[in-house]
């Protein structure tokens, strides 16, 4: 679905992200770790074809509306300009769909909605809700593009545990329907129990590509996070602690 | 209200003012006569009619329209409720063409030569911002770009009273950079209207790539939309249309800011549903306000850009104390 090749992000001379090279498969949920300013944004913007970049991304060489149908982008920052109501904005979603499938259409916002539980929010307008409310909107139209990969900046920044939880499993439905997400998270403990494989960044580079039992040791833990952390395989699933940092 | 239903009404509405904009006037034609010599043409009435009333409620509705529409995808662009078309620099660039006219006694020529001078002045002006601001650039630095533009549009008009060669001169520019619709003629229908035409075409088309960039450039860039194309139709659209409006008509302010306002709840506040609600509605608030000034000093030609400033300007500042209060 995603097949990055020697990707390159350059900030002036100074490469942002480094010859990154991996791929995205059906059914998957990568969590996309590493500390800030490791290159992670602009991976997945450098991955849409929203940065200018050298190597390949198989989504930036499609035209825009193709790549919208394709991949939709959750950028971290979320904003909402003027009092758009909720079925309005989920709307939008559709917009890389041209107007000939406007029955469909209605069907996917109104799916959308319900999934994000924001049936009895449609009339609201989208710019008085809390950070919570509007973060779930703004996943409502991504959903609602009926893109089968999503990538998302940092989607769970700002929520409450239950939100971000509730985030995570309908990122994990997205996959097992057939699609896939690519998803940066700083949270360690909730990247180890939602997703299928994790991508670790450090200043550009992509140092780990696998299962989060095999990724999140204590070296590694170390190396890139500069953290002692707590790892435990429970019948609940993986656990994650920090615990205290390393001195630097 | 439906949207539809909203449409329907501003239209009603354009049309009854373009009527009473027809029948209004010093020379007190009776309506039924003043309709009868406007299809006949014949007499006195029907030269009134056909030569002053025709052209100026025509404008009225064209230079309207152009502010309104221009207005509302000028503030779905930028994303700010206090945006208005003047903000590129067009309507800055189109007075200094106008007034460079009157003071080289090029305008006493030919009729159009005023007009075609300030449509010269727009185009300049956007020249200017496009190498300003890159043809790549974010619409902060459309912003600051049109700033430096019109800061320097209106420092080189202010040079040009400054050396006015007469009192009489000075006086002229001053009343003609008020804005008014009096005296214009068919010529200047016929010159600003395929501005017009085309501009609304252009602005009407960016519905779908403003109603996305509600969620931000990076948002709208990634559901397909070319935010370059998209800067390209604003600008040029916008330049076109106030380019025109302000050749014909001087410079009115305030319609292009207070228009989109007043209606954005309404439609709902999706900008593609803005736009021809602001054209419509725009082109009903100026004709209004050109009859007001028919009928409110009917000795002393008012300027029509004298009267929206004075009712613009408390409404733009309770708009503000409101915005202030919400927080």
């Amino acid at each position: 679905m995603l097949e990055l090749e020697n990707l390159t992000v350059l900030r002036g001379e100074c490469p942002v992200v480094d010859r990154v090279s991996a791929q995205v498969g059906p059914g998957e949920v990568i969590g996309l770790i590493g500390p800030n300013g490791a290159g992670k944004t602009s991976l997945l913007r450098g991955a849409m074809g929203l940065l200018a970049h050298r190597g390949d991304s198989s989504l930036s060489a499609l035209d825009p509306m193709a790549r919208a149908r394709a991949a939709a982008w959750l950028p971290q920052a979320r904003e909402i300009a003027w009092g758009l109501s909720v079925a309005d904005l989920v709307a939008l979603g559709r917009l890389p769909h041209g107007r000939d499938q406007a029955t469909r259409g209605a069907a996917a916002v109104e799916e959308a909605l319900r999934r994000m539980g924001l049936d009895n929010y449609r009339d609201r307008a989208a710019t008085q809700l809390s950070g919570g409310e509007q973060a779930r909107v703004l996943i409502a139209r991504a959903l609602a593009q009926e893109s089968p990969l999503i990538l998302a900046d940092e989607p769970i920044a700002g929520l409450d545990p239950a939100a971000q939880i509730a985030t995570m499993q309908v990122f994990t439905a997205h996959a097992q329907a057939g699609g896939a997400v690519v998803t940066s998270l700083h949270d360690l403990g909730l990247a180890a129990r939602h997703c299928t494989r994790l991508w670790v960044m450090d200043r550009g580079r992509l140092v780990a590509d696998g299962a989060p039992g095999e990724v999140l040791t204590e070296t590694l833990l170390a190396q890139v996070f500069h953290i002692r952390a707590h790892f435990k395989n429970t019948p609940e699933g993986p656990v994650f602690q920090p615990l205290s940092t390393l001195g630097v | 209200m439906s949207y539809r239903t909203i449409l329907i009404l501003l239209s009603i509405l354009c049309a009854v003012l373009f009527a009473a904009s027809l029948l209004i006037g010093p020379s007190g034609i009776s309506p039924l006569h003043g309709l009868s010599a406007l299809i006949s043409g014949d007499g006195a009435a029907g030269l009134v009619m056909r030569e002053l009333r025709l052209p100026r409620a025509i404008l009225g509705i064209g230079v309207g329209a152009a502010l309104g529409l221009s207005g509302a995808a000028m503030q779905g662009f930028l994303r700010n409720p206090l945006a208005e078309p003047g903000l590129i620099g067009t309507s800055a660039g189109a007075a200094l063409g106008a007034v460079i006219a009157i003071q080289t006694g090029l305008y006493a020529l030919f009729a159009l030569a005023l007009p075609l001078a300030a449509l010269a002045g727009a185009g300049v002006a956007v020249a200017l911002i496009l190498i300003l601001a890159g043809r790549e650039g974010r619409a902060l630095v459309l912003i600051l770009a049109g700033i430096a533009v019109s800061a320097l549009a209106a420092a080189a008009t202010a040079l040009v009273l400054n050396l006015a060669p007469s009192p009489y001169a000075a006086a002229e520019i001053v009343f003609w950079m008020m804005g008014s619709l009096a005296d214009r003629s068919m010529t200047h229908v016929a010159l600003a209207l395929p501005f017009l035409i085309v501009g609304a075409l252009i602005l009407l088309r960016a519905g779908p790539g403003l109603d996305a960039l509600s969620l931000g450039e990076d948002a709208a860039a990634s559901m397909g939309i070319s935010l370059k194309k998209l800067r390209l139709q604003i600008v040029f659209g916008t330049a076109l249309m106030v380019g025109a409006a302000t050749a014909v008509a001087g410079a009115i302010g305030f319609v292009g800011l207070v228009v989109p306002h007043l209606l954005r709840k309404s439609v709902g506040a999706r900008p593609s549903r803005l736009l021809p609600a602001s054209a419509l509605g725009g082109a009903a608030m100026l004709t209004l306000a050109d009859i007001a000034t028919r009928v409110i000093a009917p000795e002393r030609d008012l300027k029509l850009g004298v009267l929206t400033a004075l009712v613009g300007a408390p409404f733009f500042l309770s708009m503000i104390r409101k915005m202030g209060r919400e927080g």
